[in-house]
């Protein structure tokens, strides 16, 4: 599949959700109704780009969920009541992450193994720190959450950043391509000279910075922080890549995409709300979506490999 | 009121129709519950009751929609999305069983901000502007004490059953528990085991630790672990302890049982599913204008020796016993906390 069609299904999905969302829910079509539609996806599509640094270079990251759940912990304990001391814990957390990748790619450890355990770690911590729910959000970051921009939603405008500037930094500038290289063929970027554990490393700390990030902003949207606030985005963000345009094989990724998927898996669960389902399916509902979404990709796959094989003959 | 009433109560409520039937001023609004789990007795009794008393209360022109809603996951991120789908849905007054304290702060926030009316129960949350309808959960673990103390004069060793490690319920009613030890020192805690809320679980645990253990002449639990540990109890051989129960139908069966062949007497209390139903015609209440304070207290179900047998014929296998509550309990909630 080539970057073309790459970016056209998650951007197709996304309109048709969309579309179905504002037929069942008129009132969704308002710059109030678009935020708070989509205003619990930013921190959802922050954790996809973290996810999507990890899958970029061949590997999966168990733990996003549980990081992202110890990250809400430190902003609504220490980040509120010591900003130095919080801080510095998130960036330690972050060579944290670097680390791991480090140590993952020189002990060639399975990066899903070494996450499963982080995630552990991560929980466990969480717990130490918030062991009954609590905490308060920074003023600040609740200000930046629910800063009310002029004609378009703060949800959108922050969906477009981040997607513009992951984009700027992945597809557009050499590290990027560089990363990109490592989960394509690890072997060629080492015999070129450059050291793979470093870039490992480095795609490490970026899905930690982004990690980070999105749960800074999940407790700007809650006010709060509980130990257990995140563990569904483990998941979600492994399906938003998918759903975005990536692939399990490294190095075929794309930002704009994992971000449009992250979207259209919050959009879902609203859809399946709005529709009035009953509970007991909107489990399988909301797999039926990713698997219709992914079988249309595999169709579209099929097709590009048909052309391109009749262009070759 | 006593249970007997209650229970008498909500007979009479299904049987006849609403008592104070004009209320005209709430006809036009519309009530959702935000529920974060329906993967247990308890929370399926929930749903259902809520079903029953809001259906009939649209049926009544007393509201427009009680609709329930359930999210798959019971996660708090995921209920947060589905109480800012209410919003838009346009619900007047949104009814929370909470998947977290803190963590929908931000949704409910929004929600007040929209003009909705928040109650929420069970799971309650901090957020100032909504309403919370909690159970006292540290006195139903110092009541337990209590009623052994009143049994057992001359005190001795009780094994501790607790529920799901790190949830808040879990942490009150032991709390609850130890103050309860604190009140009467001649009990003294010789064991603890999670019992998960679970009889399986429970049975497993209590069969692991009971070696270790001396003499127990008491066994205090959370509900939903009574069965299971009477079931390790008997197969380890041990003389019976008073096991406090959880108005689990299982546990309500084999006390029933326990007690035609030997006279056992214990105590069971839990809370009733039914609190959904208060908590909606609380919603209905501030929606009608009524002053309610933003705290109210429910209280717990007791079944004692003389309102068993009723209350298990009542409760439907495999369930837990049960409760629905009217607009005048509602009430009357409203009025004992102003």
């Amino acid at each position: 599949m080539n970057g073309k069609y790459r970016i056209l299904l998650p951007v197709l999905s996304l309109t048709v959700l969309l579309a179905a969302v504002f037929y069942l829910q008129p009132r969704a079509m308002s710059y109030f109704g678009l935020n708070l539609l989509f205003n619990l996806a930013v921190p959802i599509a922050l954790a996809t780009i973290a996810q999507m640094m990890i899958i970029m270079v061949n590997d999966i990251d168990l733990s996003v969920g549980t990081f992202v759940s110890f990250v809400a912990c430190v902003t609504a304990t220490f980040l509120n009541d010591a900003p130095l001391l919080g801080v510095a814990i998130l960036l330690a957390s972050i060579l944290a992450y670097a680390a791991i990748g480090a140590l993952i790619h020189i002990r060639q450890l399975p990066a899903i193994v070494v996450t499963l355990g982080m995630s552990f770690v991560w929980g466990g911590l969480a717990v130490l720190l918030l062991p009954s729910p609590g905490g308060a959000a920074p003023a600040w970051i609740r200000t930046v959450m629910t800063v009310k921009p002029p004609l378009v939603p703060m949800a959108v405008v922050a969906c477009v950043v981040i997607a513009g500037l992951t984009h700027l930094l992945i597809m557009r500038s050499s590290t990027g391509t560089l990363l990109r290289a490592v989960g394509g063929n690890a072997q060629a970027v080492a015999r070129s000279g450059w050291s793979v554990t470093k870039l490992k490393a480095g795609a490490y700390a970026l899905a930690g910075f982004f990690g980070v990030l999105a749960g800074v902003c999940l407790v700007g949207l809650t006010t709060s922080a509980d130990a257990n606030i995140a563990l569904r985005y483990t998941l979600l963000s492994i399906a938003g890549v998918i759903l975005g345009g990536g692939e399990f094989t490294g190095g075929r990724v794309s930002p704009v995409g994992a971000v449009l998927g992250a979207l259209t898996l919050a959009l879902a669960g609203s859809f399946l709300s709005f529709m009035r389902l009953s509970p007991d399916w909107q489990i399988g509902a909301q797999g039926a979506i990713l698997i219709l979404v992914l079988a249309v990709r595999l169709i579209f796959s099929r097709r590009g490999r048909k052309w391109k094989g009749a262009e070759n003959g | 009121m006593n249970t007997k009433a209650k229970l008498l109560g909500a007979v009479a409520l299904v049987a006849v129709a609403l008592p104070g039937h004009a209320v005209a001023d709430t006809a036009d609004k519309r009530i959702a519950l935000s529920n974060n789990y329906a993967g247990n007795s308890w929370r399926q009794a929930m749903l259902e009751s809520w079903a029953k008393v809001g259906d009939k209360a649209v049926e009544d022109g007393v509201v427009a929609a009680a609709d329930a809603f359930t999210t798959s996951e019971n996660q708090a991120t995921e209920q947060a999305a589905q109480i800012q789908n209410m919003i838009l849905q346009g619900y007047d007054a949104i009814v929370v069983n909470a998947a977290s304290p803190t963590a929908l702060n931000g949704a409910i926030k929004e929600a007040c901000d929209a003009g909705i009316i928040v109650v929420s129960f069970d799971g309650i949350v901090t957020e100032p502007c909504a309403w919370r309808i909690a159970v006292d959960f540290k006195e139903m673990g110092r009541q337990q004490v209590e009623y052994l103390a009143g049994h057992l004069p001359d005190g001795g060793n009780l094994l501790e059953i607790r529920g799901l490690a790190g949830v808040f319920v879990d942490d009150e009613i032991h709390a609850g528990i130890e103050q309860g030890v604190a009140e009467f020192p001649k009990f003294k805690i010789v064991g603890s085991v999670h019992g998960d809320w679970a009889q399986d679980v429970a049975q497993k645990a209590v069969a692991g630790v009971l070696p270790s253990l001396p003499e127990i002449v008491g066994v205090v639990t959370q509900g939903g672990d009574g069965y299971g540990a009477a079931q390790a109890i008997k197969a380890a051989g041990r003389d019976m302890p008073i096991i406090v129960m959880g108005n689990r139908q299982d546990e309500m069966k084999w006390w029933a049982e326990a007690r035609d062949e030997n006279g056992y007497e214990t105590l069971s209390l839990s809370i009733a599913p039914g609190v959904g139903t208060l908590a909606f015609w609380v919603a209905q209440q501030v929606l009608d204008g009524a002053q309610v304070p933003k705290d109210l207290t429910v209280p717990f179900l007791k079944v004692t020796q003389d309102t068993l047998d009723e209350t298990l014929a009542a409760t439907p296998a495999g369930s837990v016993a049960n409760v629905e509550y009217s607009q005048e309990d509602a009430k009357s909630v409203i009025a004992a906390a102003n």
